[in-house]
């Protein structure tokens, strides 16, 4: 299956109550895969095409605010619309699931695969002192498992979660192993999870509840940002995932993430043909960023080479982990380019081992 | 075992739908398996090309440089790919349409007419399973009967009924492949 049918299959299958969205390439599959399953028929999934990405997103913020399963999904010019539901849903503390499949830019740009929104993703997008929690798949398997996960990780913080792919992965083709189904929450459950704050309709029994992401006194605003960051502090010591190959006696680490990480890959088999004793770090959450194995690696490497379609935006986040400890490049190919295997090698021969 | 292919025509020759059936032919053979398409404009008119590879071991990048076998089906992806082989590699390609046929002595080259004998059967849209025939006569990486369960999986039900057709045209790409 391609990426992004595997998103939509995973969405029903991990009883998601309703999907948001406006077609736009390299994601358009997603909706096309979801209005030919018609899961509303087998779940009661609600699954709706809106009139533009700034509905859909605040849709799901309808959706959230009542407890249920919300998600949306775009690419690169459809996530700058959304960007101000996504600090709202942040705001107002909302659970949902957004996934980007990039694509380059800046502007309308192409629809080839680009991984240069990660500063949008990862510094929280709109305005106000927020995150999103940012997961990175490298696979289509991963683009089935971080549907739950990213649900599960949404109501646990109470923050949207977004899966951050491209093109690549969107498009691909991989063999991957589907969850089992599981039912979509009924009435019980939601009061269950969520009971303390949405909106289930009010009852005698119970104060009303507020969702609302104003607060016109300055002092309580500034003790709610205090909460945010609090669970932005949590995150960062519960949720921070990250893979490492080759790592563990490796002079030179590659550190990529999503579809750069599978460019990557090949790049230290080739690197290792050649003797260079190359590794990959592979940043699976990229908010919150593996600041420490990161950290604990520069210790005794010889250089890092941070590996993205972007002009340098997440070594920048390598940048702050190693500390000056150890060197640290970039290397990138943009505007829709992907990088090649052997490219990469030369970069990192070139920039770091300068031998 | 790790084969990296590239298939490469005009939008239309069924190129994409062929890797796709060689992929899930993988899958039937319990091997890893990434098929990575060309998209965008590129697919609406002009060429087309889909990377496969089949691995017993996990696959690294689905985007690549250099291929074990190129298929090779118009003179535009003849210029871009030939280069693209790695020495001791396999270039297959249909001669119609080919105005400059491949000179590397390099790699082993081989040849299938399988715009003509599409034509003769009277099918042209049997041309891309031809193509794979000849491609599985010299590299037998999936078994016959795994193609034809990977055609099962990868064909909508209605389409069934002609997994036979399908299958007799693999086996007149495997009788009519030569090596040039």
């Amino acid at each position: 299956m391609k990426g992004n049918e595997v998103i939509a299959e995973a969405a029903i299958r991990c009883g998601c109550d309703g999907y948001f969205g406006y077609p736009i390439t390299p994601q358009s599959e997603i909706m096309e895969t979801l209005m030919a399953r018609e899961p509303w028929k087998e779940t009661g999934m609600v699954v709706l095409q809106a009139e533009s990405e700034i509905a859909a997103i605040n849709m799901v913020y309808g959706a959230a605010a009542c407890g249920k399963k919300a998600m949306t999904s775009s690419s690169s010019p459809g996530l700058s619309l959304k960007q101000e539901g996504l600090t709202y849903l942040a705001g107002a503390e909302l659970p949902c699931l957004v996934v980007d499949v990039a694509r380059g830019g800046p502007g309308l740009g192409t629809i080839q695969p680009a991984q240069s929104d990660y500063f949008q993703a990862t510094r929280g997008g709109g305005h106000g002192d927020y995150h999103l929690l940012v997961l990175a798949p490298a696979s289509v398997q991963e683009m089935n498992d971080f549907v739950a996960l990213g649900f599960e990780l949404a109501f646990k913080y109470r923050n949207p979660v977004m899966i951050l792919a491209d093109g690549v992965i969107g498009q691909m083709m991989e063999k991957v192993r589907l969850d089992d189904r599981v039912p979509r929450w009924s009435d019980e459950d939601i009061e269950r999870i969520s009971g303390e704050w949405a909106l289930t309709g009010k009852k005698n029994e119970r104060a009303r509840h507020v969702v609302t992401s104003l607060e016109l006194d300055s002092y309580k605003q500034e003790e709610f940002n205090h909460k945010l960051q609090a669970k932005y502090r949590r995150m960062e010591t519960e949720d921070v995932r990250h893979e490492e190959l080759s790592c563990d006696d490796a002079d030179y680490i590659f550190v990529a993430y999503g579809s750069s990480a599978r460019v990557c890959q090949k790049s230290v088999q080739l690197c290792r043909e050649q003797g260079i004793k190359a590794g990959l770090f592979r940043p699976i959450t990229l908010y919150p960023y593996p600041r420490l194995p990161l950290q604990a690696l520069a210790r005794r490497v010889k250089g890092f080479l941070a590996v993205e379609m972007s002009a340098g935006q997440m070594v920048d986040d390598v940048r702050l982990a190693v500390n000056a400890t150890a060197p640290v490049e970039h290397f990138g190919r943009y505007g829709g380019v992907i990088p090649t295997p052997d490219e990469i090698v030369e970069a990192l021969k070139k920039q770091i081992i300068k031998a | 075992m790790t084969e990296e292919i590239i298939i490469a025509g005009f939008g239309g020759q069924g190129v994409l739908s062929m890797g796709k059936i060689l992929a899930y032919s993988g899958i039937m053979q319990d091997q890893e398996v990434a098929w990575m398409p060309s998209y965008g404009p590129e697919m609406r008119g002009g060429t087309a090309n889909v990377t496969v590879i089949l691995s017993d071991a996990r696959i690294s990048s689905p985007v690549l440089t250099r291929y074990d076998t190129a298929i090779i089906l118009n003179q535009q992806s003849m210029d871009k790919f030939e280069n693209a082989v790695k020495p001791g590699g396999m270039l297959l390609y249909d001669p119609n349409g080919i105005t400059r046929p491949p000179a590397r002595d390099d790699i082993a080259i081989y040849k299938i007419e399988a715009t003509r004998l599409a034509a003769e059967a009277g099918n042209p849209k049997s041309f891309n399973m031809i193509v794979l025939g000849a491609f599985l006569k010299v590299k037998p990486i999936v078994i016959l009967d795994n193609v034809e369960k990977g055609l099962a999986k990868s064909l909508p039900a209605r389409h069934h009924h002609l997994i036979p057709v399908n299958i007799e045209a693999i086996q007149s790409g495997m009788n009519h492949v030569e090596k040039s």
